[in-house]
């Protein structure tokens, strides 16, 4: 438990961030219940180590927590089914059947569909610039990238992401981690 | 036909990372390379189809409440109520006039300091909270004779408006905002691509000297002037905030 003022910074300073803690993690995850209560285990976390946050940048401080503790939800979940890698099966394979065209003719299903076919290690570079707008110097905090290769590690995300929008059948998206 | 740029460099400048230098170069770079000019537009576009799908997902309010409720918070659920209903106006009017009936009572500050960190923390709290969509202004406008007699009615004191485009901060509007239980004013000022909200309350003491602070990356200063309280709050460089503060009170 926090004492009464840290409690009130924690409320001011890091729930304003909650939207962003759980987009992340819904990207992350890939779904809504898991991006839930891992949502809700790293804000719980955040909570417990607020009395080690000596001020900087709350958000990046904060999703580095929750990026972190999607990735070990991930590795945890591994071994029964490979979480980190796009589970085609899964998810149906796209073909020309009319359901499938129906997907494509929708954008936010075709976009859905492609940024969760990427790796986590890109998907993430992704979801934090284009949906959270991060500078790459908190894109380097949150993933632990050197800031040297974050610029390079989205290059090839949006490699990616551009093929499995032009191609959605295309393997090449789900090969590199 | 490749370009090795392409796949480099061009990020950067696509995500606003370069220095001046660095991007007037690639921009010269861009005008013979079709390549790179082919693949700015790719990026361009995806990123706007992005944007147009809408593909943040806000957290849920039941997820909101759970994480509330385990952190044991007081707050309720509505944190950012979208509009201040009229009852809650008439509230912290109520709670407006208590507060200056105690503090003519009691003039003097009893912890200056613990007043300081809360006042801060709240006045963060309520300039976060007016950058959310359709909070930061109620009343849209860069004239100072229609902004100040907006607030007649709206509150029990008038708030001096003043414009400051020609100084480089463009007034651009107002709105009332809650801040440690009482009604003020709040205008908002433009700083290129910041917003620095001002927030005007009346009080009993005397003028006092700016005292400024940050917190997460957010500029506060904090003034008396005239009877009343001024604190202005943004993200933009201290020095901006030190010039307007200059404009505001004339000295």
């Amino acid at each position: 438990m926090l004492d009464s003022q840290d409690q009130m910074r924690f409320e001011t300073l890091v729930l304003p961030h909650l939207d962003a803690a759980h987009n992340l993690a819904r990207w992350l995850l890939r779904g809504g219940a898991d991006a839930e209560d891992v949502t809700q285990e790293a804000m719980l976390r955040a909570y417990r180590f607020f009395g080690g946050f000596h001020g900087g940048d709350v958000r990046a401080w904060l999703l580095q927590i929750v990026r972190n503790t999607c990735f070990s939800w991930m590795e945890k979940n591994r071994r029964g089914k490979d979480m980190t890698e796009f589970d085609e099966g899964a998810h149906g394979p796209p073909g020309p059947n009319p359901e499938a065209l129906a997907i494509a003719a929708d954008a936010r299903g075709q976009l859905t569909h492609a940024l969760e076919a990427l790796p986590p290690r890109f998907r993430e570079v992704i979801v934090l610039r284009e949906l959270e707008g991060c500078s790459y110097k908190e894109i380097a905090i949150i993933t632990s990238i050197p800031i040297g290769t974050v610029m390079s590690t989205l290059s090839r995300a949006r490699h990616q992401l551009q093929l499995a929008l032009v191609d959605p059948v295309s393997k090449e998206a789900t090969r590199e981690l | 036909m490749s370009c090795n740029r392409s796949t480099t460099i061009l990020h950067g400048y696509f995500d606003n990372e370069l220095d001046v230098l660095g991007a007037a170069d690639f921009e010269r770079h861009l005008e013979q390379c079709p390549n790179c000019s082919s693949a700015l537009e790719t990026l361009k576009s995806i990123r706007s189809s992005l944007n147009v799908a809408q593909l943040y997902e806000k957290a849920p309010a039941e997820l909101r409440k759970k994480i509330l409720a385990r952190i044991g918070s007081t707050r309720s659920v509505a944190v950012f109520p979208k509009r201040t209903a009229v009852w809650q106006w008439v509230a912290a009017a109520l709670i407006l006039v208590t507060y200056i009936g105690l503090r003519v009572v009691s003039p003097h500050r009893a912890d200056t300091d613990k007043y300081e960190t809360v006042l801060a923390a709240e006045i963060i709290d309520a300039h976060l909270r007016s950058l959310q969509p359709g909070h930061l202004i109620d009343v849209v406008s860069t004239d100072q004779h229609t902004v100040k007699p907006w607030f007649d009615g709206k509150l029990d004191f008038s708030p001096p408006v003043q414009d400051f485009t020609d100084q480089g901060f463009p007034l651009q509007g107002g709105r009332v905002d809650v801040v440690h239980g009482r009604s003020v004013a709040a205008l908002v000022y433009g700083r290129r691509k910041h917003f620095i909200n001002v927030f005007i309350w009346p009080t009993n003491e005397k003028d006092v000297a700016p005292r400024s602070g940050s917190q997460q990356g957010y500029q506060w200063t904090e003034w008396h002037k005239d009877r009343m309280e001024f604190c202005a709050v943004s993200d933009a460089a201290p020095s901006a905030i030190e010039q307007l503060r200059i404009l505001l009170t004339g000295n």
